[in-house]
């Protein structure tokens, strides 16, 4: 097993009501995995989720993306700086 | 230079981060918080960014504009925080040998920084609602 902690942001924090998750996932565990996990602790956010891009250690992934141990995922909703 | 800052723009020091007497060209864009959004009256933004990620993808979006444009002075300033009606939340200051370039290289960063760096605004009306801006999310808070 590995820890990973997710940073939420936006809509997102407020739909998880919490800024900061710590999630356990298996070790071969992918971004498409995490989000299955953070959708069934955290159902509120199953209308934005789908929107969201997630950061791995501060780099944009995708699905197929592997995470490992302690790293950091963020979970960007779509973004509107300027 | 990039600068995330939780304080108001100061403009002109911007502009003077920039200059450079090898260029025949000094632009700065800013973005201003507008009053009114079709029939919804703005009262102030309210910005949160990812801290860490936001001044890394500000970073390389400096580095791949000079390799598209021939640039000297480029800064990249953005505000979190409220931003009060008719203040500024990011400036972009370009310079520039001849005035193509910074026009194209300007438009085309603030332009891309919309799309990825993770900044949100939350509009808060005068009315007293508030709501986060996703766009093309679909979402309604």
């Amino acid at each position: 097993m590995m820890d990973v902690n997710v940073v939420l942001f936006a809509r997102a924090r407020e739909l998880a009501g919490s800024d900061s998750i710590c999630l356990s996932l298996d070790d071969e565990a992918t971004v498409a995995d995490l989000k299955t996990q953070l959708l069934r602790q955290y159902p509120a956010l199953g209308e934005l989720l789908p929107h969201c891009t997630l950061a791995v250690d501060h780099v944009y992934s995708d699905d197929g993306t592997r995470l490992h141990d302690g790293c950091e995922i963020g979970c960007i909703p779509p973004v509107s700086g300027g | 230079m990039i600068q995330i800052t939780r304080e108001p723009i100061d403009s002109s020091a911007v502009l003077a981060a920039v200059s450079d007497p090898d260029c025949g060209a000094n632009l700065l864009f800013l973005g201003t918080t507008r009053r009114w959004t079709g029939d919804v009256e703005t009262l102030e933004l309210n910005y949160e960014c990812y801290e860490g990620m936001a001044e890394k993808e500000l970073q390389k979006l400096c580095e791949e504009a000079r390799q598209r444009w021939d640039l000297r002075g480029l800064c990249v300033v953005h505000r979190i925080g409220k931003v009060p009606v008719g203040q500024a939340s990011v400036a972009v200051g370009v310079s520039s040998p001849h005035r193509a370039d910074g026009f194209a290289a300007a438009e085309w960063l603030i332009d891309t920084l919309k799309q990825v760096v993770p900044i949100w605004k939350q509009e808060v009306s005068r009315s007293g609602d508030t709501s986060w801006v996703h766009p093309d999310s679909g979402v309604k808070p």
